[in-house]
Formats: structure tokens, C-alpha cells, sequence
């Protein structure tokens, strides 16, 4: 099989949609001046009778993709995260508390877009979404995990969902020829089976940890990446069921470690009367800023390269 | 339905409303009060497809955005038989399914949960679009408040429905002049607001919200220029009196989300009583 091209998880969620809107007449699309960034516009030009352009007006746009749900369709709202969390309470009220089969998207997740800085990025939607009673929280690592994702959030997946998709390009991790089940957190490296370090990590800094994850075993560190592409509910069997004989558990996200990924682990970990020590990396409660995403990686301490040093110098600090 | 008995159902309706606000403790009286006239035609005598006992894909809806009115809206679910009567005295207690405002999951007819104001308008235009995508004839309905189009989402929502064409959806502001922080004229004067509706696109009709024929001919009015084919959603601005009905609530701000103590119900219901007596008697 040819080797697959980076692709970002927008663009692999604007081409399943106009897939799958295919065989699924209740599927409906409204965007806010955004189609052409969120991808949507691939079903805009496929299907513009079940297109609805809002224009700069979110909160209408949630409000009325609520609407449409309720009218029997399947509305699928899409923006920024940033921009969609800031309309957080029509999604409050009109999508969650009305119980509304409504699926937001939010693309431009964290300080991967890059130059277009702070504004633009979504650093705090996770902790908004899940938040909120009932609400999904689902983050693809690849283009083929989001594949199977939208597929699952079609067919499966009743109630509000929000998808949370890069801007950016990422590289191919599902593993061919593998189970995807939902809900439930995936072991990358299933050949690591004592591991020293667990690190957990979702969407685009799955790969980070997986780079880490090589950095560090060439120091004779065993790391097992788990990558978590739901957020909400999250899979705190599989978690707690895994922690072996780890000396050190890592979070990585693109996000604010408030609220996020690192939360979702703590969560699970608090639960326990024993367990390792847990490092959050991500947005440490600090704005994001216009620059290189992978520079920007670099100084957030989310690559590959500043997750294995931290490891590093977290074991040396047990040792 | 005769706009005599109308009336009459209209006056039963303000005393259901005062005994459960009275029962709650607490609620709102003025905004209920001032809709009560507007809800009765159009739960009575416009909207089709409401019977009690079946809730059909083919009803028109109702989306109640100013939440805090709802116990009117209770009122005319049990009187229609959706709910049961006694169900009235549950209102905002633990478990009930009439919360403090609306609540889609809990009741069904609730057509979305409203009580954060300025989304309602967004929903029923999102109905109106599925409903027509549906070659469904359903109509919708949403009543907004006065204070509530300081909301600017309601503002995005008036820029939209003209858009899409929706003659389907009809609008009702019920402009009882009153917020809580005092007249919206001081809070946020809002004129010329027949002329902004009509900017945006609107075909607007401007009643006595008290006059139950002038109501009803609002509604008809609006429901042939759909039926005929027009490409406008109709704004109604109906003037109304907060607290209408009850004479020491009339214009009184301090009444829009306050519970009569049990000697003012007393006095309120007396005073509706002496009303519907002299109804009944002139259309016997």
C-alpha cells in the first residue's frame, strides 16, 4: 500500500462529510463565513440545497442548527473552536439543555495553526465542551481516525457532540488493518509491555508522543502511547487498568491544561489510593501567540523533542 | 373559536396563572400576564394540529423565547388537556416537569428550553427551516419579549430568517414596555421598532396585543401571505400592559417577577372573577 500523505484532520472531516451525506439525507451543514477553513465547503458545493451559509453570526448559527435538529435533521454547525465556545450559551442552552442531536466543529485546535495567533485558536474548548451534561467530546489524532470518527458520530452517536479538528497536517498513526473502538483509548505501541513511562496524548500531539516515545527508548526509556480520542466520556477503565508498573504518567495536549486532556487523566488518577506521579503538558494557563507552529511546540514544551527532555528529567528527579 | 370566548378563556387562563404563581412562591406575573391574550388566540384558535394526547409531526410550533412567561404557557396545556391540572401546583417544586422555565426534555410542547434570553428566535428559525425542507405545512411561532431584542443573537436571527425566506415563521414581540431594571425605554430605548423589523426585511403588523380580534387577524394575516406564497416572515408587535388584568399589577415593574402574597391573589382573583361574570353574562 503507497505510503499516505500528512493530511489535516479539517480536511479529512469536510471530505467524510460529503461522503457520508451520501447515504444520509438528514444531514444538513450550516458554517459561518468559514467553509473554505473548515472544509465544509466540499459539501457546500455537493449538496448547497442542505447548506446554510450564516454568515458572521454564531450564536445564530448554533441556535439555528438546534432548530433543524428538532425538525429531524442531523445539523452539523461549524467554526474555529474559539469562535463556537464563544457563543457558549446558545450552545448551553440551545443545543445541550434542549438536548439537541446537534454535532459542533470546531476546527484551528490550539497553537498548531500558528501565525495567526491567539485569537484564532482554540485553547479552552475542551474544558467548555465537556463542561456541559451529555456533551461528546471526541478529537481524531489522523485523517483516518477522523474518518471513522465522523462515520461513528453519524451512526452511533446520539445527543450533542462536538468534534474538535487541526488546521494543520498530521501524520498517518492508525494503525491499518485495526479495530477502531470508540469511546475507548488506543495503545499505540502494544510491543512495549512493561512500560516506564505512560503518556497519553489526543489529535495532533498524538504524533508528538509518538516521536517522544522513539527519543526516548534510544535512551532505554519504554514509553507506551495511548492516544485518546474521546475526551468525553473518557475511558477511565482502559486507563486505570493500564498503569502497570509506570514510574511517571504524561498528558499531552494542544490546549490549556485546565480543563483538558491533562484534567481528563487527573480525574481518572484522583480516583485511585496509589498511582505515579502525573505531568500535564500543554498550555500552561498562558495566551497563545502568532509564530511557527512547530517553534511554538517547541516553547509549550509539546514536541517531540521537549516531551522526551521532560521525561528525562522528571525519571533523573526519581531516581 | 368566537373572540367572546375567547376572552372569556383568556380571563380563565390569568387565574390559573395567579394560584400557581401563588402555590411557587414565586415567578412572573407581569410578563405572563401581558402574553396571556396573544397565547390564548394563538393556542385556541390559530395553530393547527395541537390535540391533546398526540404530539404530530405535522403541528405548528410554538417557541415561548421570553422563558419567563411559561406559566402562561402551563396554563394553556392544561386547559388544551396536555397536562394535568393538578400538575399546575407543581410549578418550580423538585421534580416537576414545570420548571422555573421552559424545559424541552422534561415537557413535551416545549418545543426548545428558553429562560436565557434572546436564543428562541434562532431555534424556531432553524424549525422553520427543517419544517420546510420537509414540505411540511407546519407553521412557527416565537414570542419575544421587548427587553429580550436588547439581545444581539435576536439581531443576527432578524438579519437570517428574511434570507432563507421564511413566511413560514412568525414572530410576535410582546412589547410590555417594562424590564426589571425599569422601563425599556430607560434600560434600552428600542424605537422606531416597527421601522428596524421592516429594515430587516420583515413584513410587520402592528396590533393591541389585548384586542382578541385584532390578534386573531394578525395571525390570519400573516398565515395568507404565507399561503400565497410570500417570501417574508411576519413580525407582529403587539402593545401590551405588564401585568394586564390585575389592576394593581398594570405598568408596575416590580411585578414582573414577584409572587402576590395570598391577600393580593385574593383581591387579583376577585378582581378577574367580577370580569369573566360580566363576560359570561353578555354572551349568554
Amino acid at each position: 500500500m503507497p505510503e499516505l500523505k500528512p493530511k489535516s484532520t479539517r480536511q479529512a472531516f469536510g471530505e467524510a462529510l460529503a461522503t457520508l451525506a451520501e447515504a444520509h439525507p438528514e444531514i444538513v451543514v450550516l458554517d459561518a463565513d468559514l467553509s473554505k477553513s473548515t472544509k465544509t465547503d466540499i459539501f457546500a458545493r455537493k449538496f448547497p440545497e442542505r447548506f446554510f451559509e450564516m454568515g458572521i453570526a454564531e450564536a445564530n448559527m448554533i441556535g439555528t442548527a438546534a432548530g433543524l435538529a428538532f425538525a429531524g435533521k442531523l445539523p452539523f454547525a461549524c467554526s474555529f473552536g474559539c469562535f463556537l465556545t464563544g457563543r457558549y450559551d446558545p450552545i448551553r442552552m440551545s443545543v445541550v439543555y434542549s438536548q439537541a442531536n446537534v454535532r459542533l466543529v470546531g476546527t484551528h485546535a490550539g497553537v498548531g495553526i500558528g501565525d495567526d495567533g491567539h485569537s484564532q485558536m482554540g485553547i479552552e474548548d475542551v474544558a467548555l465542551m465537556r463542561a456541559l451534561p451529555t456533551m461528546g467530546v471526541f478529537q481524531p489524532m489522523d485523517a483516518r481516525e477522523t474518518e471513522l470518527l465522523m462515520n461513528y458520530l453519524v451512526n452511533d452517536w446520539t445527543g450533542p457532540a462536538y468534534l474538535r479538528l487541526t488546521r494543520q497536517n498530521l501524520p498517518n498513526l492508525f494503525p491499518a488493518g485495526s479495530d477502531f473502538e470508540p469511546g475507548k483509548l488506543m495503545n499505540l505501541n502494544p510491543e512495549v509491555t512493561v512500560a516506564d513511562v505512560i503518556c497519553i496524548a489526543s489529535g495532533a500531539t498524538v504524533a508528538e508522543a509518538v516521536g517522544a516515545s522513539q527519543l526516548l527508548q534510544a535512551r532505554g526509556v519504554d514509553v507506551s502511547v495511548w492516544n485518546a480520542h474521546c475526551l468525553k466520556p473518557f475511558d477511565r477503565e482502559t486507563l486505570q487498568a493500564n498503569l502497570g508498573k509506570a514510574k511517571l504518567i504524561v498528558s499531552v495536549e494542544d490546549h490549556s491544561v485546565i480543563g483538558g486532556l491533562g484534567s481528563c487523566v487527573s480525574e481518572v488518577l484522583s480516583e485511585l489510593t496509589r498511582h505515579p506521579p502525573l505531568v500535564r503538558l500543554g498550555i500552561q494557563d498562558v495566551f497563545g501567540e502568532s509564530g511557527d507552529p512547530t517553534e511554538l511546540y517547541d516553547i509549550h514544551g509539546i514536541s517531540a523533542k521537549s516531551i522526551a527532555q521532560t521525561v528525562l528529567g522528571r525519571l533523573k528527579e526519581h531516581e | 373559536m368566537l373572540s367572546t370566548e375567547l376572552e372569556v378563556l383568556a380571563e380563565e387562563l390569568r387565574i390559573k396563572i395567579i394560584d400557581m404563581i401563588v402555590e411557587a412562591g414565586s415567578g412572573h406575573p407581569g410578563g405572563s400576564l401581558s402574553a396571556t391574550d396573544i397565547l390564548t388566540v394563538l393556542w385556541f384558535d390559530e395553530m393547527k394540529g395541537l390535540e391533546a394526547g398526540r404530539l404530530s409531526p405535522d403541528r405548528d410550533r410554538f417557541i415561548l423565547s421570553k422563558g419567563h412567561a411559561v406559566p402562561a404557557l402551563y396554563a394553556i396545556l392544561a386547559q388544551k388537556g396536555f397536562i394535568p391540572e393538578e400538575e399546575l401546583k407543581t410549578l418550580r417544586k423538585i421534580g416537576s416537569r414545570l420548571q422555573g422555565h421552559p424545559d424541552r426534555v422534561r415537557l413535551p410542547l416545549v418545543e426548545t428550553s428558553t429562560g436565557s434570553l434572546g436564543q428562541g428566535l434562532s431555534v424556531a428559525q432553524g424549525l422553520a427551516l427543517g419544517l420546510r425542507s420537509a414540505k411540511k405545512k407546519s407553521r412557527v411561532y416565537c414570542m419575544v419579549g421587548d427587553g429580550e431584542t436588547e439581545e444581539g443573537q435576536i439581531w443576527e436571527a432578524a438579519m437570517s430568517a428574511p434570507k432563507f425566506k421564511l413566511s413560514n415563521l412568525c414572530v410576535i414581540q410582546d412589547n410590555n414596555k417594562g424590564q426589571i431594571d425599569g422601563p425599556v425605554a430607560q434600560v434600552m430605548p428600542l424605537e422606531p421598532i416597527g421601522d428596524k423589523w421592516r429594515a430587516f426585511g420583515w413584513h410587520v403588523i402592528e396590533i393591541d396585543g389585548h384586542d382578541i380580534r385584532q390578534i386573531s387577524a394578525a395571525f390570519a394575516e400573516a398565515r395568507c401571505l404565507d399561503e400565497s406564497g410570500g417570501a417574508q416572515p411576519v413580525f407582529i408587535l403587539a402593545q401590551t400592559i405588564k401585568g394586564k388584568g390585575v389592576s394593581y399589577m398594570e405598568h408596575k415593574i416590580d411585578w414582573h417577577g414577584a409572587a402576590p402574597k395570598a391577600e393580593e391573589a385574593k383581591t387579583a382573583r376577585q378582581e378577574i372573577l367580577n370580569r369573566l361574570k360580566e363576560k359570561r353574562g353578555s354572551h349568554a
